[in-house]
């Protein structure tokens, strides 16, 4: 077989394969510092699969923003908190039977749905921002993203700014009874409130 | 051998499953059940960026694109939200949330 056929769809098995096993692993590892280990190995194989879909943006952002920043966020959470992981997998085999028929189920009908869809004729027609072929994927993308998708964008700006100020007022938490440094405090001090001057008369004492 | 789109819907349909499989399975772990969401999300990215290539039309990436604002946001405050309740009731055991006596 043509070597630049066979390329593409061994890639793709690789990928498809990793992305399956690992997710597995996310669910399956006794460990769930495992379990993060496995969801960064996902998003990468799941990265491949973007670039070779065309998708090479998506791809690198994927790498960014999940393996940068999600990922290793639970993975600070996980290390962070003191939880006994052997009590919490208690109940898993339990679930087991009935959490495997209903993926198997869903599993099918999702195939079985995928198969038997087929595009319509209008759907040529109805394309939101269609691609050229001159362009590359960057390109493309920005000049969507930044003309018919700006609102868009900058409402996903704000998404991100409410998470992370609800981040913050969530987790911030002051102890009492600790020494802090009041900076308004300090510069609002006047030299009359810290300085006293006492005339001590002779012989008196304080 | 000619990899298409009914593949990579393949893909995503069998990761959706592990996810929902994932949450099933792991009652009690908060985390966990978090990152089954975040594999469902992904999935959902996978089907996404599939169609916009096979229909030839850039605003389905421009979608997995929001898609996976969401989810980084949607960790964040998850995330933060699990700290919390550790710090107040020392478990993050999903059957003792029960302060709101829903």
């Amino acid at each position: 077989m043509e070597l630049s056929v066979l390329l593409p769809a061994m890639a793709f098995y690789v990928f498809a394969g990793a992305a399956i096993a690992f997710a597995f692993g996310v669910v399956a590892a006794r460990n769930p510092v495992r379990s993060v280990l496995f969801l960064i190995m996902t998003f990468f194989s799941a990265a491949g699969l973007f670039v070779l879909l065309g998708a090479e943006f998506l791809a690198m952002i994927l790498v960014m923003v999940y393996v940068g920043a999600v990922a290793v966020l639970f993975l600070f959470v996980v290390m962070m908190l003191d939880i006994d992981f052997v009590e919490m997998r208690q109940g898993f085999a339990d679930y087991l039977p009935l959490g495997g028929l209903l993926a198997f189920i869903l599993t099918v009908e999702l195939i079985v749905l995928g198969a038997s869809w087929s595009v319509s004729s209008k759907a040529e027609g109805l394309r939101q921002a269609p691609i050229s072929g001159d362009q590359d994927n960057l390109s493309a993308f920005a000049q969507v993203l930044y003309t018919d998708y700006a609102f868009f964008l900058e409402a996903a700006g704000l998404v991100l700014l409410v998470a992370m100020i609800g981040a913050i007022v969530l987790t911030n938490f002051h102890k009492k009874g600790i020494k802090r440094q009041n900076i308004p405090a300090q510069i609002a001090r006047k030299a009359e409130d810290g300085v006293e001057l006492v005339d001590i008369k002779p012989g008196q004492g304080l | 051998m000619d990899i298409g789109l009914g593949h990579y819907l393949a893909v995503a349909a069998i990761m959706f499953s592990i996810g929902v499989f994932g949450i099933f399975v792991n009652r009690k772990n908060v985390i966990i059940i978090l990152m089954s969401i975040e594999l469902i999300l992904l999935s959902v990215n996978i089907n996404f960026v599939a169609f916009s290539v096979a229909l030839h039309d850039l605003g389905g990436q421009v979608f997995a694109l929001f898609v996976l604002t969401v989810a980084a946001a949607e960790a964040a405050v998850g995330l933060a939200i699990l700290v919390v309740y550790f710090r107040n009731r020392g478990t993050i055991a999903v059957e003792d949330i029960n302060l709101m006596k829903g």
